[in-house]
């Protein structure tokens, strides 16, 4: 169970090999992440993660170290079959829906790794009823909201049945409700089958549901650890440019107010149970 | 205006002209086009008439609704009756205005290739508003099948087809938004004369132009991601299904080719 399924090894990667003075966007970079793990990969604008997303699935190959995925390392030639066991999903859902309709989207992938037909049939089915999806079938894009197009996304990387999930960006160009549509498909996903899921984001409120987070600085790893420990470091996190979730800010503020609230809350609901049985504890 | 236009809009339904196979109706189509130049007398033009409105009838769109929608080319229609009304010189002369006249020759000539045109126009579109755009892409794609061995590169150009229908409710909303937001600045496209008016058209080509090209490259990494390398190796999710009535709808044709053929003069 516990193996690994994705790993950097010492990645360096500049956009200009030629000029000495630009800062690499990745350096150094050393991770890895094991089989059925839910990862976040946070970081401001210039971090260095949307990089790291497409080193990850060999859009970009790096100038130093070597990526290993699924038990291979990333080259020209390992690179289709690596590619067909991981999904990605992109930020702008309008921009990653090739097919004219949800069922030919979510076709399209097994189309090109050459499924016949009346497998490709169940396994359309199949992946738009994981993520409910399955009342639009002839659907068209356009008549789509944005959290259903990333939906339908999501289904068209499923239906390759794929060991990892990498999500870049998926819920940032969504309004609030399209984005809790996609954070609980995944989560259900997660409980459903145990696919391993590595989310990029900029949102650290999608980041808290991951088992682990890696925080992303300059192209440096600048931490690494489980929701609760990353957010510790709260005042460091905002210098970094990340927003932390509302419900932190809201702890640390009543905390600063003289409130003695009792631990760090990741959630409004949790937080919300703290305040309101607060003054029945005494 | 838009809402009116026809031109290449699909209406869904059930009849038996929208379940018919998209390859039968694109043959049939182009048999037709052929077929409607054996007619030359009355009775062929009639015929051809009476089998253009029992279509229509049988894809269950309403008359009112496609004469409605295919105004625009009525203008050509008109226009062409006209020519061939001054122009035509032949016959006695039905009517003489001094300056000018027109003769029997020229009313007919005029009136058949009229008829010919709107029968043309009314199949044709019949065509579109029965089948859905994708449908027909995967028509051609297989019709054209043949070609591949002339290095034709027919998935490359169906993809394309495809792709590019996919994108115009996409770009049409974001044509939408650009004009909303250089309105907000003031830029006037409806009014003033003419060069101005191209001019104001430039600063909504640019953004729009650029979005494009931003939306084509993700799109190449999304498919690329996905695994497409092109068109060997590919299986279809969507299949198509020649049956008896796709046989049976050419045969049809061909009896009225044959109908026309022993009528014409």
């Amino acid at each position: 169970m516990n193996s690994t399924i994705l790993s950097f090894e010492d990645v360096t990667f500049t956009y200009m090999p030629e000029d000495e003075s630009v800062r690499p966007a990745v350096e150094n970079l050393s991770f890895s992440i094991q089989d059925g793990e839910w990862i976040a990969i946070v970081g401001h604008n210039g971090s260095g993660k949307s990089t790291i997303a497409k080193l990850m699935n060999g859009l970009l190959f790096p100038q130093q170290g070597t990526v290993r995925a699924m038990g291979q390392t990333m080259s020209e030639e390992s690179l289709w079959d690596i590619r067909s066991q991981m999904g990605m999903v992109f930020q702008n859902p309008d921009n990653q829906f090739v097919g004219a309709t949800v069922q030919d989207d979510v076709a399209f992938a097994l189309e090109n790794n050459g499924v016949p037909h009346e497998e490709m049939v169940k396994r359309v089915k199949e992946s738009l009823h994981q993520v409910k999806m399955e009342e639009y079938v002839d659907h068209e894009p356009h008549h789509l909201s944005g959290g259903q197009k990333q939906r339908v996304a999501i289904a068209g990387a499923l239906a390759l049945k794929p060991r990892l999930l990498i999500l870049d960006e998926a819920t940032s160009m969504l309004d609030p409700q399209g984005r809790v549509e996609v954070i609980e498909t995944i989560r259900e996903l997660r409980e459903a089958t145990g696919l391993t899921v590595i989310s990029i984001t900029h949102d650290l409120e999608e980041a808290a549901l991951a088992d682990r987070i890696l925080v992303m600085n300059a192209g440096h790893k600048h931490g690494e650890g489980t929701p609760d420990s990353v957010f510790l470091e709260g005042n460091e996190l905002t210098k970094l440019g990340l927003d932390l979730p509302f419900a932190m800010r809201m702890t640390h503020l009543l905390r600063e107010a003289g409130l003695p609230l009792t631990r760090e809350h990741m959630t409004e609901d949790e937080l919300v149970d703290e305040l309101w049985t607060f003054y029945s504890d005494k | 205006m838009m809402e009116k236009m026809i031109f290449g809009r699909f209406i869904p339904g059930d009849s038996l002209v929208h379940r018919l196979d998209p390859r039968a109706k694109i043959l049939f189509v182009f048999l037709f086009i052929a077929i409607v130049f054996v007619a030359n007398n009355a009775i062929t033009y009639g015929l051809l008439i009476g089998f253009t409105l029992l279509v229509v009838f049988m894809s269950r769109i309403r008359l009112y609704f496609l004469v409605n929608g295919l105004k625009p080319v009525m203008i050509l229609v008109i226009f062409t009756f006209l020519l061939h009304i001054l122009f035509t010189r032949e016959g006695a002369v039905l009517l003489d205005l001094g300056f000018m006249s027109i003769y029997e020759e020229g009313l007919r000539q005029g009136i058949f290739i009229a008829i010919r045109f709107l029968v043309l126009v009314f199949i044709t579109s019949i065509l579109t508003l029965t089948t859905s755009p994708i449908s027909i892409t995967d028509g051609i794609e297989v019709l054209l099948g043949p070609f591949k061995r002339l290095k034709l590169p027919v998935h490359e150009l169906a993809l394309m087809m495809s792709i590019s229908l996919r994108f115009i409710p996409t770009l049409m909303d974001e044509t939408g938004k650009i004009l909303k937001a250089q309105m907000a600045r003031g830029s006037d496209i409806g009014s003033g004369p003419v060069k101005e008016r191209i001019k104001a058209v430039v600063p909504l080509l640019i953004p729009l132009f650029v979005s494009a090209f931003k939306r084509a490259e993700d799109l190449a990494t999304a498919m690329e991601v996905r695994g497409y390398r092109g068109g060997s190796g590919r299986t279809r999710y969507r299949q198509l299904n020649w049956r008896f009535k796709d046989t049976a709808s050419l045969l049809v044709l061909v009896a009225l080719a044959g109908t026309l053929w022993y009528f014409r003069s």
